[in-house]
């Protein structure tokens, strides 16, 4: 019978059905990081359970540690810090710490380390873990119960979920970006669009991606509320599983990781690749974009009460006037990082807007690299010298730093940042901090224009 | 008592909180998540919303307004729950004292961590969630009966949708890893018939 992806995943990776149409579901690797796994640890403790297989964990610091530089920057921080190298230590689980070379934001560094191959399942107390369906690969967000639970047995208690098809076909414009793409998916499909479905991305305009890509559109896919995102391994994915540490050590073939041509999926979406323009956030949800040519909406553009309502809340929220052109928006912050765009093809992506330019007057252009690894290439690449030379801070350290503020990088009341992340929501980047999605080409642009830009005007 | 005679019923002031999209973040803004305890989150659970920036309760929102104060029930707008994966906003929500929340959709990792709270979320048609978002604003008290899937406040008396294996785990209210180390055999199984290859073992 013809399976999808998604399918032929769950099916090889099932241990046993449970009763309520639950099943038990075996995860290959386990990440975790320091803000979502302490209670789990501690759940261990509580109920004297051991680690099921302590091989199969990695632990990477992400979220609390300043990029400025390599010690912690408070006691609070510090105590999240010591608390997963301290668990990690008492249950021999490999643990990637602000002092060792392959640290950086987990869902860059389990690929740069070749910890990701098609067919695998792959479990992380962190949303943006479907990620590595780019790989052909089944990876989904927990929470720290699950961490707990994955920690003991090796396994999820798993429901099915339904299955969506998004194809985008045809050729993108030039300046449109994986970026662009996935924004396009999530205004298309709507914030909650997706819940409840593993979503396939197909297409031309998907197979021509790179493996920074396809990352860029599984990992955003979470914002249309997708527990998981799927691309079928190809000719690309092979190439990109040589020359890492992890490289042959494991592999999970047998199988094609593709769905079949016959494949139904319960929905199925089309976007033309030739609509995809450059997009910028205008609002708090990440569906809320319009392309860089145009305007922040306004009241009539909605017919419900309801919308009319979410858009006046958004922009009293954003300090936007409705109708306003999208360029007319001013920035104080351009941040370039996060698990979405922090990889070196986006480095280098921004770096070729940013070369020979300067930053605008009162601008605050930020760069943080997705890992240790990802910044010492850079900078052996001459990325750095360009970013500095515009007026970009460097960050000597990799983390997720002003993607969601849980370190020292905090963004006031009011401060209106382009950022190359993933969340656009009220407080996300600090409390009143306003938030513009957009590609890391698209952020350099707006950090030399001082306002929000079109990168196709950066000839 | 055994399992199969258990009954959940919850019962409570409802407080509407109309609004699409509510994320994790506004759930449980970050500052409150440098801990490693699932304590003490009640005050951070919906912060920005309850507190101004001096700490003082916002007086105009919702739960902060009789008879709202002492709401045990939310009735929440279209995917509620979305973006971080951060339980923290499940366990904030269980200390200030909710028991439900009922809505028309619910963000996935959300939905998977009430569940294992003890936090109901009953799925509701829109017709259904119109009703109950007036019985809310006006202050009474809504029912739900999680073995008959059913909502009643006043007049109103409608179905819910949860799956099977939530509302299972809802009314029992037992450890699902202690439950799943039950079938430790089978993962053992499992593992045996995995060729050598699909084993991973991390670099130290």
């Amino acid at each position: 019978m013809s399976r999808t992806l998604y399918d032929k995943l769950v099916d090889a990776h099932k241990v046993c059905d449970l009763p309520d149409d639950d099943m038990l579901i075996y995860v290959d690797l386990h990440i975790m990081n320091e803000y979502t796994s302490p209670q789990a640890f501690s759940g261990l403790d509580t109920k004297g359970l051991e680690v099921w297989r302590a091989e199969a964990h990695l632990a990477v610091i992400d979220h609390v540690n300043a990029t400025r530089s390599n010690e912690p920057h408070d006691a609070a921080s510090k105590l999240l810090i010591d608390n997963l190298e301290d668990n990690c230590t008492k249950h021999d689980i490999a643990f990637y710490g602000l002092n060792d070379p392959r640290q950086g934001i987990e869902h860059v560094v389990v690929p740069e380390q070749g910890l990701v191959t098609p067919g695998m399942l792959i479990a992380c107390g962190d949303s943006h873990t479907t990620t590595y369906g780019a790989y052909g690969a089944l990876g989904f967000g927990i929470g720290t119960s699950e961490v707990e639970h994955v920690l003991a047995t090796q396994t999820l208690r798993y429901k099915r979920m339904k299955t969506m098809r998004v194809m985008i076909d045809g050729e993108t414009a030039p300046g449109v970006t994986a970026k662009d793409i996935i924004m396009k998916v999530v205004q298309v499909v709507g914030a909650g669009g997706a819940n409840g479905f593993a979503v396939e991305f197909a297409g031309s305009a998907i197979r021509h991606l790179d493996m920074a890509g396809r990352m860029t559109v599984c990992n955003m896919a979470v914002e249309l509320g997708a527990r998981a995102a799927l691309i079928a391994a190809d000719e690309v994915t092979e190439a990109a599983l040589q020359g890492h540490a992890h490289s042959g050590r494991f592999a999970f073939n047998g199988e094609s990781w593709r769905s079949d041509p016959e494949a139904v999926f319960d929905k199925k979406v089309t976007i033309a690749a030739c609509d995809i323009e450059p997009l910028v956030t205008w609002g708090t949800s990440p569906d809320q974009s319009v392309p860089i040519t145009a305007h922040v909406p306004v009241a009539s553009d909605y017919v419900s009460p309801k919308a009319k309502a979410a858009l006046a809340r958004s922009l009293q929220y954003m300090g936007l006037t409705a109708g306003q052109s999208a360029q007319s928006i001013a920035i104080d912050t351009a941040f370039i990082g996060s698990c979405t765009n922090s990889r070196i093809e986006d480095l280098r992506e921004a770096a070729k807007i940013l070369e020979g330019r300067k930053v605008a007057a009162g601008v605050e252009a930020i760069v943080v690299p997705g890992s240790a690894m990802t910044r010492i290439k850079a900078e052996a690449e001459g990325l750095r010298a360009i970013f500095e030379a515009a007026g970009f801070e460097w960050r000597p350290e990799a983390g997720c730093s002003l993607c969601l503020a849980m370190n020292d990088d905090i963004a006031m009341d009011g401060e209106r940042v382009a950022s190359s992340t993933n969340r656009n929501f009220e407080g996300r980047q600090g409390r009143g901090a306003r938030t513009h999605l957009m590609s890391p080409a698209m952020v350099a642009a707006a950090a030399i224009a001082g306002h929000l830009a079109d990168v196709r005007d950066f000839k | 008592m055994k399992d199969n005679q258990m009954t959940k019923t919850i019962k409570g002031v409802a407080a509407p909180l109309p609004l699409a999209n509510v994320d994790t973040d506004v759930i449980m803004p970050k500052r409150f998540l440098i801990t490693i305890t699932r304590e003490g989150l009640a005050d951070g659970t919906f912060a920005d919303l309850r507190f101004g920036n001096a700490g003082g309760p916002r007086p105009e929102f919702i739960l902060n307004k009789q008879p709202w104060t002492q709401a045990n029930i939310l009735v929440v707008g279209d995917n509620f729950g979305c973006g971080s994966s951060r339980e923290h906003a499940v366990w904030g929500m269980r200390q200030l004292g909710i028991d439900a929340c009922i809505g028309i959709s619910f963000a996935g990792i959300f939905y998977d961590n009430a569940r294992k709270n003890g936090l109901a979320l009953p799925i509701v048609s829109p017709e259904t969630w119109d009703l109950l978002l007036q019985v809310a604003g006006n202050g009474a008290e809504i029912t739900i009966d999680l073995n008959g899937r059913r909502l009643t406040a006043g007049d109103v008396s409608a179905p819910f949708e949860m799956d099977n294996a939530t509302q299972t785990a809802l009314i029992r209210g037992r450890d699902d890893t202690l439950d799943s180390l039950e079938h430790a055999g089978a993962i053992r199984d499992y593992e045996a018939e995995l060729k050598n290859e699909m084993r991973v073992s991390v670099i130290k």
